[in-house]
């Protein structure tokens, strides 16, 4: 401590190491109000097929859906004052002879504040669903919405919750 | 090692009013005294600290995390104001130096080459 130059970098690294901790605790302090595990009771949501759009086969031999549907969601209490944003986004699941699990997500979502968190939706297919081969007529699709909760320090915390279900078409439209 | 920096022409050439060249005449030394500094890092250490609670919890009880991050940034800024620059009241135990004239007259005992320890010569200007 015996110049200034001296000092005033002492100050300024022990202040970032307590930044470090800082930020640290208020991403522990976080946990409290929303535990990890529960996450999903924390939300409640409903999807809706309203209509199948387009089913067709591609040139390259896949099968291609476009759908509407709607979407409700309440995600209000997955907000703390260590909340970013929430992205979440709706995937289709299904199983298919060739792939035991497929995941296509349809539609996505930033949140960036509580109050834009709860809402009500018509809304198309942001990407299609398209599969790797044709299996999809009359396949029985699963939408599930997940959800991922950036905090502004800390850790981000993925979870997910299945919605409904529904049966494509048994023929091209 | 440490390197005493004192000014020869004393504090005229500031242009300051006579009583800020007394008080604060400190801040020209680049050196701060032993007690000094051990105070400057004690204050420092607990400002910060004392800053940082303060920020996290005025920031968890409001809900709101820039306030806690202006709150700690505003705590560094008043402590780096503080305890950095040298302030009198962080010279208030001057080390008291042998004046030159008076280590000439006490010259550097002669060693024994057999003992073979080794001596600082005291630095003096």
């Amino acid at each position: 401590m015996h110049s200034f130059g001296y000092r005033l970098n002492t100050v300024l690294t022990f202040a970032l190491l307590l930044l470090a901790v800082l930020c640290g605790a208020a991403s522990f302090l976080d946990a409290f109000n929303s535990p990890l595990s529960a996450s999903s009771s924390y939300v409640q949501a409903n999807a809706q097929v309203v209509k199948v759009n387009r089913f067709r086969r591609q040139l390259n031999g896949a099968d291609e859906v476009s759908l509407t549907f709607n979407v409700s969601l309440d995600m209000k209490r997955l907000f703390t004052w260590n909340t970013k944003q929430v992205f979440v986004f709706l995937a289709a699941e299904y199983e298919t002879p060739k792939n035991a699990l497929n995941q296509i997500s349809l539609w996505d979502h930033i949140i960036l504040d509580k109050d834009q968190a709860m809402f009500q939706t018509k809304v198309t297919t942001k990407y299609p669903l398209i599969d790797q081969g044709s299996n999809l007529r009359g396949r029985k699709v699963d939408l599930i919405l997940h959800w991922h909760v950036m905090p502004k320090t800390g850790r981000m915390i993925r979870d997910k919750l299945r919605l409904s279900d529904f049966h494509l078409p048994e023929a091209y439209t | 090692m440490v390197v005493i920096k004192k000014s020869r022409y004393g504090d005229q050439e500031l242009g300051l009013p006579r009583f800020a060249r007394v008080s604060f005449s400190s801040l020209r030394s680049a050196q701060m005294d032993w007690q000094g500094q051990k105070r400057a890092e004690i204050v420092m250490q607990f400002m910060l600290v004392v800053f940082a609670i303060a920020g996290l919890g005025i920031g968890y009880t409001i809900g709101s995390f820039p306030t806690m991050m202006l709150t700690y940034a505003g705590g560094v800024v008043i402590t780096a104001l503080i305890t950095v620059p040298n302030w009198p009241f962080f010279n208030r135990h001057p080390s008291k130096w042998l004046d030159p004239s008076e280590a000439e007259r006490h010259p550097k005992p002669h060693l024994n080459v057999a003992a073979a320890s080794k001596k600082k010569a005291p630095k003096h200007k």
